[in-house]
């Protein structure tokens, strides 16, 4: 798995959106993680606080927000969640589906401690 | 505390690149294939075959992606395309900002048809887009029924599913009609190919549609 890069991306963007002033005051950062996204959210979360421990971010840490698989089926209307995720509508059996979340893996916001 | 919204994907970078690359592809007639399966499926030998089939008729070129050694770019040479080989040194999955690096050393404007053979893996290369036209997934009658059911994502991502070494059907316990419907399941979309990259069988009409897709 390659966990140890995403947390390395998700620094990088940090850096990119906080001045140098405001970066040890970064007290969370919060990711969506999608339930089909790949990702090991224990992982990703390990991965981040070992390699900000001692750095700007020590005080940062890392709040995971899990997004469920939800397909939308154009035939039938129906709004599901399969553990598996499929295309497929699990009611009318329809192939004109689409996606409405479940695959995401995004950076959402970050808190600043303030003065 | 202050909030600053960010909205950005973790692999926004990669995603940047990965478009960069889709540019040069359309630029210069190249139709590109990001080949993925698990380790020994078949992926180089699937390269081997197809190359051999296209041989004289489409101007091949490859990227090898490994762990370690240059064994498959070593193999695909043998058939006298160019072949560049990508070692990961332990990455799991090729990232589009190697695979960019890779193509300084082929030249696409000579290319119709690139091939991209990934790490071996099931899971990760299913997130990282390479600017390929599309997934080539390829699972082995040895791997058993259920795998689109634990790998869903690399299934949802992919636009092909070639179902290789059904010459071994006889001696394995492999459901072929249930491997279908697990992926068709996960993917309707799917097309779906079964071959033998030993005996030949089903190598032509997978490349067939390959060719109609160039
Ligand atoms: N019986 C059989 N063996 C195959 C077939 N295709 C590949 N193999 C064998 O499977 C092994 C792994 O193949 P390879 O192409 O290296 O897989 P890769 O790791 O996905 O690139 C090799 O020993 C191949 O000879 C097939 O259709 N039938
Ligand atoms: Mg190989
Ligand atoms: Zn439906």
């Amino acid at each position: 798995m390659h966990e140890l890069s995403l947390a390395q991306n998700i620094i990088e963007t940090v850096k990119q959106n906080v001045t140098a002033d405001e970066l040890t005051k970064v007290r969370e950062v919060i990711v969506e993680v999608g339930a089909f996204s790949g990702v090991v959210a224990d992982s990703l979360k390990f991965s981040f606080e070992a390699i900000t421990s001692g750095t700007e971010l020590n005080d940062a840490v890392m709040t995971i927000v899990d997004i469920p698989f939800c397909l939308k089926c154009n035939d039938c209307g129906n709004e599901t969640s399969t553990e598996i995720p499929m295309l497929l509508c699990s009611i009318c059996g329809s192939s004109n589906t689409q996606i409405l979340s479940g695959d995401e893996l995004r950076v959402k916001e970050l808190k600043i401690a303030e003065e | 505390m202050e909030i600053i919204k960010i909205e950005r994907k973790v692999l926004a970078k990669n995603d940047a690149i990965a478009s960069e690359i889709r540019g040069k592809f359309e630029e210069n007639g190249v139709f590109a294939i990001n080949m993925v399966s698990s380790p020994g499926s078949g992926k180089t030998s699937l390269v081997e075959k197809i190359i051999e089939y296209f041989s004289g008729r489409v101007n091949i070129s490859v990227i090898e992606g490994d762990v370690q050694t240059d064994l498959d770019a070593q193999r695909v040479s043998a058939y006298n395309v160019p072949v560049v080989q990508i070692i990961t040194n332990g990455g799991c999955h090729l990232e589009a900002n190697l695979v960019n690096d890779s193509l300084k050393n082929l030249d696409l404007v000579q290319t119709d048809l690139l091939i991209i053979e990934n790490v071996g893996n099931l899971v990760c290369p299913a997130g990282y887009d390479l600017g390929e036209d599309m997934k080539v997934v390829v699972i082995s009658v040895t791997e058993g029924d259920d795998k689109p059911l634990k790998y869903p994502k690399m299934f949802i991502n992919s636009k092909v599913l070639v179902i290789n070494k059904i010459d071994l059907l006889p001696y394995v316990n492999c459901n072929i009609e249930q491997l279908k419907q697990n992926a068709l399941k996960i993917n309707p979309a799917l097309q779906v190919f079964e071959v033998s990259c030993t005996s030949g069988e089903g190598v032509g009409k997978f490349c067939d549609f390959l060719e109609s897709s160039i």
